[in-house]
């Protein structure tokens, strides 16, 4: 590469430029309005006035323009933007787009997202990104509906800069009476939205006015043209004079000496020799090491992508937390949130979600939905779901605690979104207000506490899984492996062990017929109980009369009990003989062993049957563990 | 090492979550190498994130068999010298059937031995989530691309059903079968790639620097006769002509443009007072209005 950096005069000018390029902070905005008024245009006005048009997208957009336009025989700016051949052909812009262009001072990342209300959770996408709205208004029309909606949901997403564009002022005859009464009728509105600034700005993107160049046929407005401001407006982003938040994406662990946590920081800055937090758990460790973006160094700052390397062993892994000792964040199991739901299938109090946080994932429920917000009024209305685009503010319980902020105090700590737990579709997006003490939440006077209540609130169904084979067959090993796969996956399991219960419950019981039956009663009603709690029940006892395993089947409810055959041939078992049994049985020393000298009665119509031989116990609780997933148990 | 706050430093953090969040979150992700200057700074990203450590995951080469021989050599170059596992997949059904550009078409050409290809390199080595290096200023539809793109059980894109990607939130979860493409230079531009391979001294294939080179005029594009398998027609010549690339592909496909830029200063100021996008030196987007987006669908990139 030293070959090619012969730096002649042009070089120094390039690194010159180069280096001030390097140096331009960048503006994330969007556009939002009603669909036609003009946003499209006005990006492809940006782009052309900015002279990131080429020859070829020029001779492209011509023809274009004669196929698809909607301006006669000038050229139509929207195209340029209009990226998907739907569009094109309905004339619509209906996803987000991302733009790019710069000038001298600054460099811009437009969001443009579109106008027609099925599509607003695009909107939501931009403006999630954002830190200013462009807001366009036709001067024709006034403040729609939309224009509502939108400034709402950039509110909502936490922005707290707009421009309000008043484009097609050529429509209106440049007219400042127009002007001046769209932007009272948008102040009116807009107050209680918390924005800090509201700039307004008369302009026809169509030809140009006030966009990059100021106007002579508004000659009574005096403000800055879009893009001046665009170039100037200071907006701050939760920075460095913030605590430390520092979501642990992935842990580094190149080799047994090297351990580092690596993610990006979401606020504050941290140094070599500084104590931080675990979240979750409260141990504090000091930073030994810090490499930033892939380079040693002694500090990192909010935004930096960095892995942290701790002198202590302490137990960390992705989604937790790293933050300041003095000022830490929330970590809590319910809180209260604002939603906004994207998903055709509506959001429903009780069903649960996945939500992932930044780098946290946990499984959630809406416990209550308070009320739904009318975007128009921002009235607050009584519903029992929310609909697609609809925003409300619901109670949340996630299964595992969750480390956040308010989302008014760190965009970045305090969201999250709900994924749907079938379709994996991103269902609806939101913004944490506070975390609930379980107190609060639960209302003891509405709940009229049972089973399916119990079983909702662990997210899975309660059943028994019966497993009935020889002495030795692999039924608790099998049964082991399964409770565990189930309890990673956060599901609430429990074990009813032969011989665990022979020890305790049922140490008055022996092994003649009478006792094996009383013996498996007994059982049956403890894992009825059991399911009652909501708890997914395995069950491993030899049971070897049909009868009584027919018997526990009829105290359960349907589908509340499946029979699991875990068949090991009688030799297989002799052979592996794990407690030295089937020896002694067969000299004669224990009576009425099963298989021995006492039957065992093969299932006719087990609900599984698993056959051992040749199978790896992994690999028959993983069947298992699917089994119950497709029929919806976990 | 690049100023602090600058916009560079903020994307190439961007880009080093974007990397991680696949490799936390991924059984068995993939990097699509295509050896082009967006594939270098995509390399230097991945061995950023996880430094000290090697990146988790192979870098993938679906070679048509038509790439430039310079490629082919800086491709190996790079993986001895950074160490990483490289994987090259050729679609041999097509090397079978004698597919090449110049008798079967720019189209039937990408789409077999790319297109297919890929899909079939995916599916061979069963990878949920491959990283391409597309990013959203190239072309109008990939304006349009989330970061995190899902790809259906047939690897095909639905624009209309794509998932809302909020703040820096990425929905990762896929069904059996089903892929995510990720694109971690979504938010970079042209003019960003070539600042970055600057500050940072990424090697580049030569290519992109002006020399004198053996090329053909054909079609209105200079085609640079890499070896004797392009035949010339009647009338044509092999000129030696001062020229360099813009986007590197398969050779009888990719025009090189006249140029003395021989340095990345030159080349940068040559495209700031370009007239033509960077696109155009790619047959394949000129077929027809919409192709890219049609491509896309069918699970090119
Ligand atoms: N007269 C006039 N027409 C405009 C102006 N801005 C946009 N238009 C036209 O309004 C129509 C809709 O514009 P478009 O940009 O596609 O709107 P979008 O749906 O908001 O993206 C097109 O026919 C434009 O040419 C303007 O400032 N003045």
């Amino acid at each position: 590469m030293a070959a090619h950096r012969d730096i002649k005069a042009i070089g120094e000018d390039m690194r010159r430029f180069l280096t001030e390029q390097e140096e331009k902070s960048t503006l994330r905005f969007l556009t939002c309005g009603s669909v036609d008024d003009g946003k499209s245009t006005l990006i492809g006005r940006l782009l052309y006035d900015t002279k990131l048009i080429f020859e070829d997208q020029l001779a492209s957009l011509e023809a274009d323009s004669r196929k698809h336009g909607t301006t006669g025989e000038d050229i139509d700016l929207a195209l340029l933007v209009d990226g998907l051949e739907a569009e094109r052909e309905q004339g619509i812009t209906i996803d987000v787009a991302y733009r790019f262009f710069a000038t001298p001072a600054r460099r811009f990342i437009v969001a443009d997202t579109p106008g027609h209300e099925q599509y607003t959770r695009n909107m939501a996408t931009g403006a999630s990104t954002a830190d200013l709205a462009v807001v366009l208004v036709d001067a024709r029309q006034g403040v729609l509906q939309q224009t509502r909606r939108h400034s709402f949901i950039a509110s909502l997403l936490g922005i707290r800069h707009i421009v309000l564009a008043v484009n097609k002022i050529d429509l209106v005859d440049f007219s400042q009476t127009v002007f001046d009464k769209i932007i009272a009728e948008y102040r009116a509105f807009a107050t209680g939205l918390g924005f800090e600034t509201i700039v307004e700005i008369p302009m026809s993107a169509r030809f140009g006015d006030n966009v990059t160049a100021r106007s002579a046929r508004t000659g009574w407005y005096g403000g800055p043209t879009l893009l001046e401001y665009l170039e100037t407006v200071i907006v701050s982003a939760p920075g460095a004079d913030n605590p430390l938040r520092f979501p642990v994406q992935y842990v580094n662990r190149r080799n047994s000496d090297f351990r580092g946590f690596s993610g990006t920081l979401a606020s504050g800055s941290v140094s070599v020799g500084d104590t931080v937090v675990v979240a979750k758990s409260g141990k504090a460790a000091k930073v030994r090491r810090i490499i930033n973006q892939g380079e040693e160094a002694n500090d990192a700052t909010s935004g930096d992508a960095v892995t942290l390397v701790l002198d202590a062993e302490v137990e960390v892994s992705r989604g937790n937390m790293l933050v300041a000792p003095d000022n830490r964040p929330h970590v809590a199991d319910q809180f209260m949130a604002k939603i906004v739901w994207f998903d055709d299938h509506a959001l429903l109090p009780g069903r649960s979600y996945i939500l992932r946080t930044q780098s946290d994932q946990s499984t959630a429920t809406i416990t209550e939905l308070k009320y739904r917000v009318d975007v128009n009024t921002f009235a607050h209305d009584a519903a029992k779901s929310l609909e697609m685009n609809e925003i409300g503010v619901c109670n949340i319980s996630t299964q595992a605690p969750v480390a956040f902020d308010e989302y008014s105090k760190n965009r970045y700590t305090g969201a999250f979104v709900l994924i749907d737990r079938i379709t994996n579709a991103t269902a609806g997006a939101g913004m944490i207000e506070f975390p609930l003490r379980r107190a609060s939440n639960v209302h003891l006077q509405a709940l009229d506490v049972n089973k399916s209540l119990r079983a909702e609130i662990k997210h899975q169904k309660p059943v028994v899984l019966w497993f009935t084979g020889l002495s030795g067959s692999g039924k608790s090993t099998i049964a082991n492996l399964l409770e565990k796969k189930l309890h990673v996956g956060g599901r609430h399991t429990t074990i009813l062990d032969g011989d665990n219960v022979r020890h305790g419950l049922n140490r008055d019981l022996g092994f003649t017929e009478e006792d094996r039956v009383e013996n498996i009663r007994r059982v049956g009603e403890v894992a009825k109980l059991m399911v009652e709690a909501g708890l997914i029940t395995i069950v491993s006892f030899i049971s070897p009369f049909r009868a009584e395993r027919r018997m526990v089947r009829e105290m359960m409810e349907e589908n509340e009990f499946i029979e699991v055959f875990i068949d090991t041939p009688f030799e297989e078992c002799v052979k592996r003989d794990p407690k030295g049994l089937y020896a002694r049985a067969l000299k004669g020393e224990i009576k009425n062993f099963t298989g021995v000298d006492s039957p065992y009665e093969v299932p006719e119509r087990a609900d599984i049957h698993l056959q051992t031989v040749g199978h790896a116990p992994e690999e028959l609780a993983d069947k298992l563990e699917i089994w119950l997933k497709e029929r919806g148990y976990c | 090492m690049l100023a602090p706050n600058s916009h560079l430093r903020q994307l190439e953090a961007e880009s080093i979550h974007i990397f991680r969040e696949v490799a936390a979150s991924f059984s068995k992700p993939v990097m699509l190498y295509s050896i082009g200057k967006d594939s270098s700074v995509m390399l230097r990203l991945a061995m950023k994130a996880f430094y000290p450590a090697k990146p988790p995951f192979p870098f993938l080469h679906v070679d048509t068999t038509w790439k430039f021989r310079e490629m082919i050599e800086f491709r190996d170059r790079m993986a001895r010298e950074l160490g990483f596992d490289l994987l090259v997949h050729i679609n041999e059904d097509g090397v079978r059937d004698g597919i090449n550009p110049f008798d079967h078409g720019s189209n039937t050409h990408t789409h077999i031995m790319k297109t297919v290809a890929l899909r079939q390199a995916l599916d061979k080595y069963g990878f949920d989530a491959a990283f391409g290096g597309a990013r959203r200023d190239e072309e109008k539809s990939r304006a349009k691309e989330r970061i995190f793109s899902f790809r259906d059980s047939n690897h095909g894109w639905d624009p209309k059903h794509q998932r809302p990607e909020m703040w820096n939130i990425y929905n990762t979860r896929v069904g059996a079968g089903e892929s995510i493409r990720v694109f971690p230079l979504s938010n970079w531009t042209e003019l960003d790639i070539w600042q970055y391979i600057m500050l940072e001294d990424i090697p580049i294939v030569p290519l992109y620097f002006a020399a004198k080179r053996p090329v053909v005029e054909r079609d209105g594009m200079l085609v640079l006769r890499d070896d004797d398998r392009m035949k010339l027609r009647d009338g044509e010549q092999v000129d030696e002509r001062m020229v360099r690339f813009r986007t590197l592909g398969c050779y009888p496909l990719t025009g090189a443009i006249e140029s003395d830029a021989k340095t990345l200063e030159a080349i940068v100021s040559e495209m700031l007072t370009a007239r033509t996008s960077e696109r155009q030196g790619r047959l394949i987007d000129r077929d027809e209005a919409g192709s890219m987006e049609k491509k896309k669908r069918e699970g090119y990139f």
